[in-house]
């Protein structure tokens, strides 16, 4: 009892346990749901497939989980995925034998320096001059679309160079080598923020930011490299995104993105109000997320239609954060003299 | 009475959107022929009726300090449910259109109450309004839905003929009203008033009496009836329903509110300026067409530039603010400053 | 006045808060026609007696009687239709609405169902003539200044039928001439038959403007007088709750005193600013810390206390004057600044301002030696835990363990924590804002004895307290401020409660 107390007390339980219970929901009403095949030497099946169509989710769930603990928000990473997505198709070019015009890693390189300024411009906005972070990345959400599209010249840029197709499609040792990124992402991102005071800044400036400037903290900078941060990731899940259509559309790829993104971090523990952040919590959250579509396409659902699902997740979720409507419970089951 | 038009730091951002729109129509009638046509200059308005429309709502929402997200959804399910009724039901015209109006403010009344009663932000309930809202256009159907009632055939071609042969649709005689019914609401009424109190300081409109929890949940009733009303005006210009109509045009709404003055923070703003912010939007998309070379998603960096722009026009102005506010400047100086 | 029926009748009001007597069997009365001053330290119960007067509170005991009536308003709301207004030190107005809005919103003359804008402005420049003031009532009010949103905010309340009018620290960011312009009105206002209750921590203006006092202290009535009977010196004494004869008695400084103001005398000097000043925050000041020196800040609430704290430690930024730190000039514009120069500051406001209360006791406690280590220099967590437990051990934090979050804490005990929290980044120099406040007794000997034996190992402190008490027991030296200017430094035999009290009384 004490340690499954102490258990459910781990900000990492409750998440598990929703995943948990969709994995078990369908146990018993989708076939063959968690049947996974060999072909080739790679696995195949659903739950694979769950892991690998949330790994662009993950990847920007990392950013934004940090951003989200400095009490902030960042919209712009969906349209920071169709630049990043955009550029390094330009740089590889749409040739039919699969020459790149610019070698792989150095277009894949730029693409994702590209979408650190991008980053690093939201940053300057919300610490040097001070906008909200809502407002200031409300700006490149709206003009990051353009940007993508004028980078590819409002096309459908195709690619045919094949070992670009390793980050979104590969395979290595059996799974898709996008985990791998994923893994690695949240790996470095767990070293720097936990073995360094990097993390424990961010979140002094996320719970109480005056104190942690009468602590002796820059939560300037802090501010500026958690969006910065957040644009790197996007540009990494720009080039997953790119790499498992083998295309760039500036108008759809990484659309509606950034609610996916968010309502994982928010899934995984983080709260809106900032300050403790759970890294792992987050990509639990962007499975949740994925599984929870995946679930409703296995039923027939047009996969449209899972939209209307996740407005209900978001919603139970932020209700269960708002204290007003915990009160409320709580005086509906009779603890009336403590609601408010 | 309307209060006289003085040139203080209320109507600047106003004037200054004016100023930008005349400019760029001055340079779009230099640098092209046949810019400078009257037909040119309504069609600004004809192209884009229903952000106008979207963008009334909108800015009532945001002059009071919250968002609305799911406009552009709403639009979508606007379309979609009205040439549903239409088409696959067979619904007489004067039915569909209050049904459509009335589920537009039924989904901003779920909105604004919940937003309200249980205190959470706007910015995370309109967001999920905005997957409902998409999704229930799915639920209705994947696929595109022609309309081709013939009330709605004889919107859509309908012309309202002006002096010298210069045309307007009805959509657009509709979005005009709908500006004139915002103007006086925000003007004139207690209720518009109220909505800029609450943006200014919630806190104080509590204390002063004003009936904020109403007026709260009535602005995104508002809106919801804006986006309701601005997607069948959108059906009248497109004939059919579509359930990706209007993916991102909360953006451009948004958009069009803060480069019309209206500050994001709530509090300052207009629905004149608002207009102004669609016309800089409409204009900045034909002298794109017009110039030829660019492709018109320049649109959307020279929005975003602007919406920059103008961020950083308000952030100075409030800091300039901020810094008064804080420590006293001896009062005559005080009053000169501004 | 006894003949006359009070506006206001306040009877043995009693107010619980969970584990806090804010009121106990208070008596208030308001007539028509004064202004009725209120005035007591912090926690005297000031706020929480307007409070249960305007709805925002219900007492728990007590009555209350409008005209002789009894009343019970449930909100601000009700109060205001019942005739009591209150206006705020934070002027609860829209600063986005033009003047005559601000006046008239909710209450808007109306033709033909629409705002009738001309009317309104109109009437607005009527309301606000009567109290002598001409502005453009068309401008929207952030543009005045915060004496004009005053009166508007007054002229506010004007309109409805107001019987009493609550001033809540209404000067505090006034200069001289707005206050008198204000303090006009308020003349005016009474003369016309208004009751005012106006409530400040400035002394002189309470004699400038009220007829009547009432004092409070802990919560208790001390006692209703005639401001012209009542000398300032013992208007403090009550406020203090002390007796004037027993100021008679000095207290002298005990031995230790003695022996660290010798040590401190001859060893160097720490800390000293030279004309250091912000307007609009505090005069120009000089300052100058010894060694094992124990500075007393003594003054009012008000006084500038704070202001100057923060000064020192780069939170606000210095317009004027230099910070030496060990005779070299430094450049203090942050409060990392000041840290890395080896000041160390704990605020008056624990919860906004200090404590993190969902980090752990042992993060909240390693923060600013982290912070001035840097990002990359992290500490172990077993140098962590051994730091965290050593402090926890050498300070007496009572906490099963230092994994637990800081809100669980006691106030007692969260203070302790900040105080760790700058002693393991090792400073020279240590200020204190009101460490003592708002923790129980044992807790604050506590405190008060560790100040004594950091300074004993040659830490440089400064030390603020509203308790007089407290500062003459830690205190080496006392530097005296009143109404943002520092007006005097007290030691040895001038340093006794009755000096601190002349030396604020004694006016200009």
């Amino acid at each position: 009892m004490a340690i499954l107390k102490s258990l459910s007390r781990a900000k990492i339980f409750w998440p598990i346990v929703a995943l948990a219970v969709l994995m078990c929901f369908n146990l018993f009403f989708t076939p063959n749901f968690f049947r996974v095949e060999i072909k080739e030497g790679h696995l195949y099946g659903n739950v694979i497939d769950i892991i690998k169509n949330a790994s662009p989710i993950m990847l920007l769930a990392v950013g934004l989980t940090l951003v989200i603990a400095t009490k902030g928000i960042d919209i712009s990473v969906g349209s920071i995925v169709a630049i990043s997505a955009g550029v390094v198709a330009m740089l590889i070019g749409g040739d039919l034998q699969g020459v790149p015009k610019y070698p792989i890693p150095y277009a894949m390189g730029a693409a994702v320096l590209v979408s650190v300024l991008a980053g690093m411009w939201n940053g300057m906005l919300v610490s040097r001059i001070g906008m909200q972070p809502i407002i200031a990345t409300l700006i490149l959400s709206v003009a990051g679309r353009g940007i993508a599209m004028v980078t590819t010249n409002a096309m459908i840029v195709w690619l045919y160079a094949k070992p670009f197709a390793l980050l979104g499609q590969g395979y290595f040792l059996g799974l898709p080598f996008s985990i791998y990124i994923v893994a690695a992402l949240v790996l470095l991102t767990a070293l720097v923020t936990r073995r360094t005071a990097l993390g424990l800044f961010i979140e002094a400036v996320g719970i109480n930011p005056t104190a942690a400037r009468f602590a002796g903290i820059n939560a300037k900078n802090i501010l500026f490299g958690v969006y910065a941060f957040s644009g790197l990731c996007a540009g990494i899940s720009g080039l997953v995104v790119c790499s498992t259509v083998m295309s760039a559309d500036g108008n759809n790829a990484g659309l509606g993105y950034e609610l996916s993104a968010i309502l994982a971090v928010v899934l995984g523990g983080t709260s809106l109000n900032g300050g403790k952040f759970y890294l792992l919590g987050s990509l639990v959250g962007a499975l949740i997320v994925q599984t929870l579509t995946t679930t409703i396409y296995a039923f027939g659902v047009p996969p449209e239609i899972a939209k209307v699902v996740i407005a209900m997740v978001v919603l139970v979720v932020s209700l269960l954060q708002s204290f007003k409507f915990r009160a409320m419970v709580a005086g509906f089951f009779g603890k009336r003299e403590f609601s408010v | 009475m309307k209060p006289k038009i003085s040139l203080n730091s209320r109507n600047l951002p106003t004037l200054v959107t004016l100023g930008l729109f005349v400019l760029m129509f001055g340079v779009g009638s230099i640098s092209f022929s046949g810019f400078l046509a009257p037909q040119n200059f309504l069609n600004l308005f004809i192209d884009n009726s229903y952000l106008l429309i979207l963008g009334v709502g909108m800015t009532f929402v945001i002059i009071s300090g919250g968002i609305d997200l799911s406009v552009g959804s709403m639009l979508a399910f606007s379309t979609m449910l009205s040439s549903s009724l239409l088409e696959k039901s067979h619904w007489n015209p004067m039915l569909v259109i209050p049904v459509v109006l009335l589920s537009g403010v039924a989904l901003g009344l779920l909105m604004g109450y919940i937003i309200q009663i249980f205190e959470l932000p706007p910015f995370i309930i309109t967001l999920a309004g905005l997957y409902l809202a998409r999704g229930l256009c799915y639920v209705i159907s994947i696929d595109t839905i022609g309309i081709t009632n013939q009330f709605w055939q004889d919107a859509a071609h309908a012309q309202v003929v002006l002096i010298g042969g210069a045309f307007i649709s009805p959509s657009v005689v509709i979005a005009l009203v709908v500006v004139m019914a915002g103007m006086f609401v925000s003007r004139s009424t207690k209720f518009g008033r109220t909505v800029y109190a609450i943006g200014g300081n919630e806190q104080s409109a509590i204390l002063m009496g004003l009936p904020v929890a109403r007026t709260k949940i009535l602005i995104y009733v508002f809106s919801g009836f804006c986006s309701a009303l601005a997607g069948i005006v959108f059906t009248f210009y497109t004939l059919s329903g579509y359930a990706l109509n209007g993916a991102n045009m909360e953006m451009d709404a948004i958009a069009t509110v803060v480069i019309g003055g209206t500050l994001l923070t709530g509090g300052v703003g207009s629905v004149l300026g608002t207009v102004f912010g669609v016309m800089v939007y409409g204009t900045i998309q034909v002298l794109i067409v017009f110039q030829g070379t660019l492709n018109s998603w320049w649109t959307r960096i020279a929005i975003g530039f602007l919406v920059f722009l103008f961020c950083l026009m308000q952030r100075l102005f409030e800091s300039r603010k901020g810094a008064r506010g804080r420590k006293r400047v001896p009062p005559a100086s005080a009053a000169a400053a501004s | 006045m006894s003949g006359m029926t009070p506006i206001v009748e306040m009877k043995k009001i009693n107010k619980f808060f969970p584990g806090v007597k804010a009121l106990s069997g208070v008596d208030f009365r308001l007539f028509e026609g004064e202004v009725h001053a209120l005035m007591g330290q912090n926690g005297a119960g000031k706020s929480t007696l307007v409070k249960v007067m305007t709805g925002v509170y219900k007492q728990d005991a007590g009555e209350m009687l409008l005209e002789g009536r009894p009343m019970r308003p449930d909100t601000p709301l009700a109060a205001q239709k019942l005739g009591i207004n209150t206006v705020y030190q934070e002027v609860n107005l829209c600063l986005n609405l033009s003047v005559a809005e601000n006046i008239f919103i909710g209450k808007e003359p109306k033709k033909l169902g629409r705002i009738d804008w001309k009317l309104m402005n109109q009437r607005a420049a009527e309301v606000l003539k009567r109290l002598n003031i001409s502005v453009d009532v068309t401008r929207i009010l952030s543009s005045y200044s915060v004496a004009v949103q005053q009166m508007v905010a007054i002229a506010r309340v004007l309109d409805t039928s107001a019987k009493v009018l609550i001033l809540d620290e209404p000067t505090s960011s006034l200069d001289e001439t707005e206050v008198a312009q204000l303090f006009k009105v308020i003349r005016k206002l009474r003369d016309e038959g208004m009751a005012i209750l106006f409530i400040t921590h400035f002394l002189d203006q309470t004699y400038q403007i009220s007829d009547r006092i009432t004092i409070l202290k802990n919560g208790e009535f001390i006692g209703e007088y005639e401001t012209g009977k009542l000398p300032k010196l013992e208007l403090i004494a009550k406020m203090l709750g002390k007796e004037l004869s027993e100021f008679a008695y000095t207290t002298n400084p005990d031995e230790r005193k003695k022996a660290a103001a010798e040590a401190a005398s001859d060893s160097g000097t720490v800390l000293s600013a030279k004309a250091l000043g912000l307007q609009g925050s505090i005069a120009p000041f000089d300052l100058s810390l010894m060694e094992g020196d124990v500075l007393g800040l003594a003054g009012l609430l008000g006084s500038g206390r704070t202001e100057m704290a923060r000064l020192l430690f780069g939170i606000d930024y210095a317009d004027q004057g230099e910070i030496f730190v060990k005779g070299k000039r430094v450049a203090i514009s942050s409060p990392k600044s000041a840290m890395m120069a080896g000041l160390g500051f704990c605020s008056e406001d624990r919860k906004n301002e200090g404590i993190f209360a969902e980090l752990s006791i042992r993060e909240n406690i390693i923060l600013a030696l982290q912070a001035k280590k840097g990002v990359f220099r992290y500490l172990a967590a077993k140098k962590q835990l051994e730091i965290a437990d050593e402090m926890i051990r050498a300070l007496g934090i009572k906490t099963p363990n230092s994994r637990n979050e800081a809100r669980q804490l006691s106030g007692g005990n969260q203070q302790k924590v900040l105080l760790a929290r700058w002693l393991t980044t090792e400073p020279i120099i240590l200020i204190l804002d009101e460490p003592t406040r708002g923790i129980d007794v044992g807790a604050k000997l506590e405190i008060m004895e560790l100040i004594l034996n950091l300074s004993r190992k040659g830490l440089g402190v400064i030390f603020i307290s509203s308790e007089f008490e407290e500062v003459l027991r830690c205190s080496t030296r006392i530097a005296v401020l009143r109404d943002k200017v520092k007006i005097a430094e007290l030691a040895g035999e001038n340093m006794t409660e009755s000096g601190i009290m002349r030396t604020i009384a004694g006016g200009k």
